[in-house]
């Protein structure tokens, strides 16, 4: 790639030097509306399979209202859809916030695809296998957190983290202290650990970074209590940031009968380095999709995996696998909280996580932190030479950082989701969901381990050339984008409920009939 | 966050720095009259107590500077718009006489409200255009006149730094703290000033519940962002929806037996109306549990002025709900000058309770966040019981929501 170049013939001014991006557009309607009745697929059975009648008991009365469609058709409509955005396959997505967006490789896919023939009411002696690859893969993962039990019942993210807060509170029950009613969590952790904690009744008691960016540990000894539950943190936090007094922390919580839980969802940079267990956490959690490698959740097929100490094992959501020796079982741990997922959760990312582990091993790992560390300090000195960026607190970073464009922003007008949109004109993103909005005009970038030197020149160049654009001439960045399939979005339907169709019957209902 | 560290003279010790006293700022705020604009509100304020402290604030931020650079100059006027206060200081000034000046020196035996007006104000400003920096002492609407003045001094206008000694002090050229502006004046550096702007509220509007906040423009101030007290900001739409889950929790916190005093402001208007009670959006209420529960309260007093407040919370189990100027990070001494230093300390001495549930501080987190680290101020006029409020506070952010933040005396906030 020539990135002194400009695209002459581009309908942009000034033209971009750099790559040539445009996304397609097909004005793709719904896979629904392309329906057409009697229209089918072909399904080619196996060589030499015999076919098998079903017995009525387990057909359906009718048939599914699924849109009847050629299986062309049904490749067409995917890839166009594929192409119409800025897919993980195509960009550099070093920017997706606070989630870790890494490479999935192909072949893992391959893995997870067997799965799909299982049925998940099989009898557990026909699926010794799959249970063998969750009995590994919990001992793994309890191998990388130190933890003594792992589940990976739960969904992840959130879900997990759910079933984290229900086994603390499951815990102190069984103890007879329910009176602990507060659970304690910081400004850049996870809202999410906030949140779940309200909804599982708890008091919530935040915390704020002190001078340094780190959480104030006097506002917790401020905190803390004979109310306090647990503290739920995540660490490096949001900011990017590793909290090397953390044992301080967890220390200080467990003086006042309290249980520390480590949400890792930021842990690409720590494997192999630190363990939960060992900063004397009691429960952690991991996203499979963030750290494993395996496709991202938003609300999706997402697997987590939750993380305990002795004590907290038997309010593991089940149920989790046992071996005998001979044989894998399925078993529910005594005081468990219950299933947190239908069935055995999403098996197919287990697989995947399972065979990503299993290309690495334990040196592998260390690797992908190292490497992770590294790609984010090298990414952070080259967006720090770009005038107008900044990053506060003038502290080392694990694997990403919240930046600011707050000096750009009060010289140009232009704010940073603007130029996260504008960016997105040259296939590449950052979006801009940094809440509590405590860095001003923030974007956060976590290169990971999945980018090369040359992926994240490119990813700086861009960023640098949308900023020199916004000195030259604001209004044209915040007209972007240019070469995207959609311009503007109206935002406003998002607010009113009347306006929204998760599904396709409440779209006809609401906005055809 | 950075700190401001002591540095090396940056104004020569032959420098000047100019001293304006508004002598009637402030005076309407402990008898909950929202501001002093006016012959009438001061003789009103007086008539309920009310006692000028304009004066003592600006010879605080005059012992400051002076302590820091003894070899200043102080030019002034004579009498309550100045010299008193560099007298009570114990600084040496020289006087410029204006006709103003000299009445309120003639008036100097006894405190006297008409002894100064706006005009006197901007007079003083203009005697006093050749100095290097000028300290003004009053509110909002002294900021106006100190504008205006400016305004007709052109080019050969001084900046100016404002000593926060009115009812209303929500314009960015403000000090922090009466000790931070003589801290910043003695750190002064001609070549580094900031435009800062100088918003006021129409007082009768205001005492009838509307806020009307107006830009009347902006002064050069010295560029020390960080030990200004910056403008006020609003809260959002958001944020007032959070304030009916901020009231919720302090609701279901209250005790019965127990009077709670809602300071000004919309979140704690909220609370009053978590109980079914008309309390008042800039004043301050004083209000009760019924036993009944739910919305059960009861007004005990509304728009209490300094004396009556005392009166209702001294000897009494009392707890004190206030919530955060945004983008000042003020809880004490901005809008609730009620809370006197007096009713601060029978509320805090007294009753059950430990300390920490005494006083109740509400904010939104976005309000919280908006402070950039900056801790919560008490500037209630005493300082000892500003340090004694020192340390974490549980700030009220939603309902079973709040988050642990740093306050401390705005006197000492200054090198920050």
């Amino acid at each position: 790639m020539n990135t002194t170049e400009s695209f002459a013939e581009l309908p942009v001014t000034p033209k971009p030097p750099l790559r040539r991006f445009h996304q397609a557009r097909w004005d793709e309607p719904i896979i629904f509306e392309l329906s057409a009745p009697g229209r089918r697929g072909i399904a080619v059975p196996e060589p030499g399979a015999p076919r098998v009648e079903l017995p009525d008991s387990v057909s359906r009365a009718q048939p599914p209202k699924l849109p009847e469609m050629s299986q062309l058709h049904v490749l067409r409509h995917y890839l166009r859809l594929s192409q119409e955005n800025l897919g993980a396959d195509l960009n550099i997505d070093v920017g997706q916030g606070t989630c870790t967006m890494k490479y999935s490789p192909k072949v893992n896919d391959r893995f997870a695809a067997a799965i799909a023939e299982l049925h998940p009411l099989q009898h557990e002696d026909t699926v010794q296998g799959v249970l063998e690859i969750y009995w590994r893969l919990e001992r793994m993962l309890g191998e990388i957190s130190g933890m003594a039990r792992v589940s990976l019942q739960p969904g992840s993210g959130s879900a997990a983290i759910y079933a984290n807060i229900a086994m603390i509170r499951a815990y102190h029950a069984a103890r007879g202290e329910a009176r602990r009613d507060q659970v304690i969590t910081t400004m850049f952790s996870h809202p999410s650990n906030a949140a779940c904690a309200k909804t599982a009744g708890y008091e919530v008691i935040t915390l704020m970074p002190d001078a340094d960016g780190l959480p104030d540990i006097e506002a917790l000894r401020a905190a803390v209590g004979p109310r306090t539950a647990a503290l739920m943190i995540t660490n490096p936090e949001d900011t990017g940031i590793f909290n090397p007094r953390i044992r301080e922390f967890v220390d200080l919580v467990h003086e006042a009968g309290g249980l520390a839980c480590y949400d890792q969802a930021n842990a690409n940079g720590i494997l192999g380095i630190t363990r939960a267990r060992d900063a004397g956490f009691d429960l952690c959690h991991f996203n499979l999709h963030k750290t494993f490698s395996t496709p991202h959740a938003c609300g999706g097929p997402a697997a987590g995996a939750c993380g305990v100490s002795e004590d907290l094992a038997p309010f593991l959501p089940g149920p989790v696998v046992a071996f005998d020796g001979e044989s894998y079982h399925l078993e529910t741990p005594p005081a468990s909280i219950g299933k947190v997922r239908p069935f055995l959760g999403v098996t197919p990312n287990i697989v995947r996580a399972y065979a990503w582990i299993m290309a690495l091993g334990a040196e592998g790992l260390r690797q992908v932190a190292e490497t992770a560390v590294l790609n984010n300090n090298y990414l952070m000195h080259k967006i720090l030479q770009i005038p107008g960026a900044s990053a506060p607190w003038d502290r080392r970073r694990v694997e990403q950082v919240r930046y600011s464009w707050q000096e750009l922003s009060e010289q140009t007008g232009v704010h940073s989701e603007e130029i996260g949109v504008r960016a997105a004109d040259f296939g590449v993103h950052y979006w801009t969901s940094h809440h509590p909005y405590v860095v001003p005009e923030p974007f956060t970038l976590e290169p990971t381990e999945s980018y090369s030197k040359e992926d994240l020149d490119e990813y700086a160049l861009i960023l640098a050339h949308v900023a020199e654009e916004a000195r030259r001439d604001p209004e044209f960045v915040k007209g972007a984008p240019y070469n995207q399939t959609v311009h503007k979005i109206d935002m406003t339907p998002l607010d009113d409920p009347k306006e929204w169709a998760p599904t396709w019957r409440a779209y006809v209902r609401k906005h055809l009939s | 966050m950075a700190r401001l560290r002591p540095q090396a003279p940056v104004m020569t010790g032959a420098a000047v720095v100019g001293l304006v006293v508004n002598p009637v700022a402030g005076l309407g705020g402990t008898a909950g009259l929202k501001g002093s604009d006016g012959v009438e509100v001061q003789r009103a304020a007086l008539a309920r107590g009310a006692t000028p402290r304009a004066g003592e604030r600006a010879a605080r931020a005059v012992r400051t500077l002076m302590a820091r650079r003894p070899g200043i100059r102080v030019l002034t006027v004579p009498g309550q718009m100045g010299e008193d206060s560099a007298r009570a200081a114990g600084v040496p000034c020289d006087l410029i006489r204006t006709p103003s000046a000299d009445r309120s020196a003639g008036a100097a035996s006894g405190w006297s409200a008409a002894g100064t007006s706006a005009e006197d104000t901007r007079r003083a400003v203009a005697a006093l255009a050749g100095v290097d920096l000028l300290l003004f002492a009053g509110g909002d609407g002294t900021a106006r006149d100190v504008l205006d003045a400016v305004r007709a001094l052109g080019g050969q206008a001084p900046p100016v730094l404002g000593v926060p000694a009115g009812v209303k002090v929500y314009s960015g050229c403000f000090a922090v703290s009466p000790a931070a502006a003589g801290f910043v004046a003695a750190e002064f550096d001609p070549a580094r000033t900031a435009e800062a702007e100088v918003v006021d509220l129409d007082e009768d509007a205001y005492r009838r519940g509307l806020v009307s906040p107006r830009l009347y423009g902006s002064l050069r101030v010295p560029a020390v962002r960080t030990a200004l007290s910056g403008r006020k900001a609003g809260s959002s739409g958001v944020a007032s929806a959070t304030a009916e889950g901020v009231a919720r929790e302090v609701v279901a916190r209250m005790r019965l037996g127990v009077r709670y005093v809602l300071g000004p402001g919309a979140t704690t208007r909220a609370v009053g109306r978590a109980l079914g009670l008309a309390t008042t959006l800039l004043g301050v209420d004083v209000v009760e549990r019924t036993p009944e529960g739910g919305r059960g309260g009861r007004l005990v007093a509304a728009d209490v002025a300094e004396t009556e407040l005392f009166g209702l919370v001294s000897g009494k189990e009392s707890v004190l709900v206030l919530s955060v100027v945004g983008g000042q990070g003020f809880v004490l001494g901005r809008g609730n000058q009620q809370v006197s230093p007096r009713v601060l300390d029978a509320v805090l001495d007294g009753g059950r309770f430990g300390p920490g549930e005494r006083l109740l501080v509400l904010a939104t987190q976005q309000k919280l966040a908006a402070l950039k680290g900056r801790p919560l101020l008490a500037d209630s006029g005493d300082e000892d019981l500003d340090k004694k409020l020192g340390g974490h506070v549980q700030v009220i952010t939603g309902y079973r929501e709040s988050t642990i933040y740093r306050i401390c005396a705005a006197s000492e906030e200054f090198d920050r």
